[in-house]
């Protein structure tokens, strides 16, 4: 008789033996750890005059810029994202449908092409601008290059977030709620702001976080602007000061900015689940009268208008003119090193993943959950936090190793793992594990024991209960996963900016140079690449959500 | 087709055991059920039998196969037992046929696709071939679940609450459409279930359980009639406790008259020809057994009352202030506080000891 101890291989079970498991789980989780453990004891090697500088001089003017930065941005997401999902998915109007998925269209675009865009379209001596001062004799309306232009760039860059997650909650609870809330006799506009708006509260709160990480992460916008925030300041450190320490003690406190965002988040994704009251109720829409219908049609075609028809039609021009010159042999090779870092973080971060999710289902209680929840918290770290973060352990782990080799075999080089890739694709792994986790383990969470069971008691073994059952029912999980990770990477900038080895220029890189030298139209060519492919997601998005639909 | 044969199985979480000393034998070609309220361990003892989890003591064989030790332990995968979960956990990515299909892998792909058309025939879903399981109806799935279940021709096949996710209407007739299938088919099966409608229906033997333990394992009809304690008396059927005496080892005596039955001697360890007290006894009434009589000197109150269509159950108030049921043909219709004249019908007689 064959007999086996219960609990072998990646099948779901209660096993306590199987360490290994949560031995990985914790490896990964730690590796998210080391950048905060190094940005944080950057303190501890103070250079008094460094210090002094940032304090005085730097630290105010970030602080203050950021605050408001965040404030603008988070009300404009707010009342962008909130009124549109609003109309989406409870009233009714001509070209509802269409818009509904047309306003995701401005996650294509990165912000700091929609930056640049519309630096050069709404500058003094810009076309806008000229029109008005020749037509109208108007001077001095607005300067884009502002606090105002940044808030307004980043709202229209960021509001698909809210958007998105707002439009679900109602989708699901909004018509019911006011429904009810009409029997109890309030008017629907009451009924709105007293029933609907506060039980999509925590989904509303969960976008607006995304958007304040994102916010606080985001460098190429900035830069574009010339608006300092910490991220900027950190890039200078690096590249201007030199002084790692100074830019590790930057990013520690950018870190703890980022921290209060996850921790709201967090807390936000608690109560969803308790939101979540009655089934998915598809209740009739409230259709607008005449007036309000085109006032309705008019708001998102403007927004979509302003967030992504006029950025990429300025692209496709812009890159139409320079296409003869730029489109060289050097360009494909910007395209070729994007393509091909992005497809090795992508199978970094879907292997990574992967394992992951498994080590979950193996050990269903005790650490391995808090480990998987430390491992997924990159995805709120900015990349300039991770570029130092990984850069300065894997420079002192090369200073040791270079001894090493020198004193052993003669070893002459000035570098071993700095010149690689090493720091590079570790930052991508920590920021990005988490776009590739989520499909990854939702998908597993739908394979369930009993299919396991189901599986084993037909006599299969692990390998094929793996290879029959598992990747079949895995592979669209895994396949959006994948498309997300690579977008994600492709449209990566500080990451990139900071830790690539000489001679690895992206299309990333191409646009921060050709901006930061305020050759717009040279910039546009790399954008529209970046825009074309990172339409895939959006795509993915409402194909699956129609999908889950019916 | 194999004998199930379970040896004073038990198996704990930490300190808190979920079955306690379960044995039991179900012969080749029957179907036995585990029936009791959620969380009496009937789940946990199908998946110690099929290979899920392993027992900490006892043993579980499988004709003359020793399957499960403590310590020893067969592998799920090669225990040769369908399992029928209550989710059906059917392949999404794969048609009906190669759901069916799944468990046969040793043969050729003729003796395959003949097994398949069999069992498809045999289920009533020839014509959904080639369909996927979402397009599919619960019920539909279900016998789906069942087929992919008998195609390896396993030595026994679990049912876990097999129709818990069907309405009351379908499930009536499906419990019936599968005892069918599985004695067509000369299967040997095991369901558990906390439907005691679904357990009658479907099961030659029936093994109420509770708190982990099995209470009684028992032909249907004799769980009714002559359950062995008071958990399965309350379990099974509805009925009402009356205080009784016990005259002599035959008769005991109610406010309602004298029954007469065997009575047992577990108030009594001489047993009750022996004894003299005249003790205090409960004694189940069953609703059948008091009847509606117009002529009957007996009065009762109607308490409450059910309509069901064919008959009226009511809850009768006795002089003693006692409840009892009564099952009534539906056209005498009495109103609540009516009191109407009964009797008692009773052909054999339970009784336990007072509860102190």
């Amino acid at each position: 008789m064959a007999v086996t101890t219960p609990g072998t291989g990646l099948i779901a079970g209660a096993g306590w033996r199987a360490h290994p498991w949560v031995v990985y789980a914790a490896c990964v989780a730690a590796l998210v750890l080391v950048p905060v453990g190094v940005n944080m004891l950057s303190f501890l090697r103070v250079d008094g005059d460094m210090l002094g500088h940032l304090t005085h001089f730097v630290l105010p003017e970030l602080l203050v810029n950021t605050f408001w930065l965040l404030l603008g941005v988070g009300l404009g997401v707010s009342v962008l994202g909130v009124s549109l999902a609003w109309l989406m998915a409870i009233c009714e109007f001509p070209g509802r449908r269409w818009f509904e998925w047309a306003l995701l269209l401005p996650l294509a675009l990165p912000a700091y092409v929609t930056a640049f865009v519309a630096i050069d379209l709404l500058d003094f001596s810009c076309p806008v601008q000229s029109w008005l001062r020749q037509a109208w004799g108007v001077t001095g309306l607005f300067e884009i290059r502002s606090r105002g232009g940044v808030v307004l760039v980043m709202s229209l860059a960021l509001y698909p977030y809210v958007y998105l997650i707002a439009k679900s909650a109602f989708a699901t609870q909004g018509a019911m709620a006011l429904e009810a809330a009409q029997s109890l006799g309030l008017t629907r506009t009451r009924g709105f702001f007293r029933v609907a708006l506060p039980m999509a509260r925590p989904w509303i709160a969960a976008g607006l976080m995304l958007v304040m990480m994102e916010t606080l992460a985001d460098f190429g916008t900035m830069a574009v602007f010339g608006y300092d925030t910490f991220t900027t300041a950190i890039y200078k450190a690096w590249y201007s000061l030199f002084s790692l320490p100074a830019a590790a003690q930057l990013a520690s406190v950018l870190l703890l900015f980022v921290l209060v965002a996850v921790v709201i988040e967090q807390r936000s994704r608690a109560h969803m689940r308790y939101g979540a009251v009655g089934r998915h109720a598809v209740s009739r829409r409230i259709p607008l009268s005449q007036g309000l219908a085109w006032l309705a049609c008019a708001y998102a075609a403007v927004v979509l208008v302003v967030a992504f028809v006029i950025p990429v039609t300025q692209l496709a021009f812009w890159s139409w003119q320079v296409m003869d010159q730029d489109l060289d042999a050097r360009y494909w090779g910007f395209a070729w090193h994007s393509v091909a870092l992005a497809v090795m973080a992508t199978v970094l971060v879907g292997v990574t993943a992967l394992l992951l999710a498994y080590a979950g289902r193996r050990h269903r209680d005790g650490a391995v959950p808090w480990l998987q929840r430390i491992a997924t918290l990159g995805y709120a770290f900015p990349g300039a936090i991770l570029a130092v973060g990984f850069f300065i352990p894997v420079a002192y782990l090369d200073n040791w190793l270079i001894d090493m080799a020198r004193a052993w075999f003669g070893f002459q080089g000035t570098e071993i793992l700095k010149g690689t890739l090493a720091v590079m694709l570790l930052a991508y792994l920590v920021r990005f594990l988490a776009v590739g986790f989520g499909p990854i383990d939702s998908g597993l969470q739908r394979i369930t024991r009993n299919t396991d069971d189901a599986a084993r008691s037909l006599g299969s073994s692990t390998w094929h209960l793996l290879s029959r059952v598992h990747w079949p029912m895995l592979s669209v999980s895994l396949q959006t996963a994948a498309v997300l990770t690579f977008v994600d990477v492709m449209k990566e900038m500080p990451i990139t900016l900071m830790t690539r080895p000489f001679g690895w220029d992206t299309l990333a890189v191409r646009v921060f140079e050709m901006t930061s030298e305020g050759e717009w139209e040279r910039a546009a060519l790399p954008s529209l690449a970046m825009v074309v492919v990172g339409i895939l997601p959006v795509l993915l998005l409402t194909w699956r959500t129609s999908a889950t639909r019916h | 087709m194999a004998e199930l044969t379970l040896h004073a199985v038990s198996q704990s979480y930490g300190a808190r055991p979920i079955i306690a000393d379960l044995s039991f034998t179900l012969g080749s070609g029957e179907i036995g059920c585990l029936l009791g309220p959620s969380g009496c361990g009937k789940t946990t003892a199908l998946r110690c039998i099929s290979g899920f989890e392993a027992i900490q003591s006892g043993e579980i064989r499988i004709g003359d196969e020793l399957v499960s030790r403590p310590g020893v332990m067969q592998a799920a995968e090669q225990r040769r037992i369908g399992v029928v979960f209550q989710d059906y956990a059917l392949f999404p990515h794969l048609t009906v046929s190669k759901n069916v299909a799944f468990g046969l892998r040793n043969l050729s792909s003729e003796a395959k696709q003949a097994r398949v058309t069999e069992l498809l025939a045999l289920v009533g879903l020839a014509s959904h071939a080639d369909q996927f399981p979402h397009q599919l109806s619960g019920g539909q799935q279900q016998r789906v679940a069942l087929a992919r279940a008998l195609a390896p021709r396993p030595r026994l096949i679990l049912m876990d609450e097999p129709f818990s996710n069907l309405d009351v209407e379908l499930r009536e007739r499906l419990s019936m459409e599968v005892r069918d299938i599985l004695k067509r088919e000369a299967t040997t099966a095991l369901l558990v279930t906390h439907d005691q409608n679904e357990a009658f229906s479907m099961a030659d033997w029936v093994g109420v359980m509770h708190q982990g333990r099995i209470q009684q394992w028992d032909t249907p009809y004799n769980l009714y009639h002559k359950p062995a304690n008071r958990f399965v008396a309350d379990f099974v059927g509805q009925g009402a406790f009356v205080r009784g005496q016990v005259r002599n080892a035959r008769q005991v005596e109610t406010e309602l008259g004298m029954l007469e039955g065997l009575i047992p001697s577990d108030c009594n360890p001489l047993g009750c020809a022996q004894c003299t007290r005249g003790c205090e006894v409960d004694v189940l009434l069953r609703p059948d057994d008091i009847v509606h009589d117009d002529d009957s000197t007996l009065l009762a109150e109607v308490e409450n009352r059910a309509f069901r269509g064919a008959e009226f159950l009511y809850t009768l108030k006795l002089p003693s202030g006692q409840r009892a049921l009564s099952l009534v043909p539906s056209h005498h219709n009495h109103a609540v506080g009516e009191h109407i004249g009964i009797r008692l019908a009773a052909d054999h007689v339970v009784v336990f000891r007072q509860l102190v």
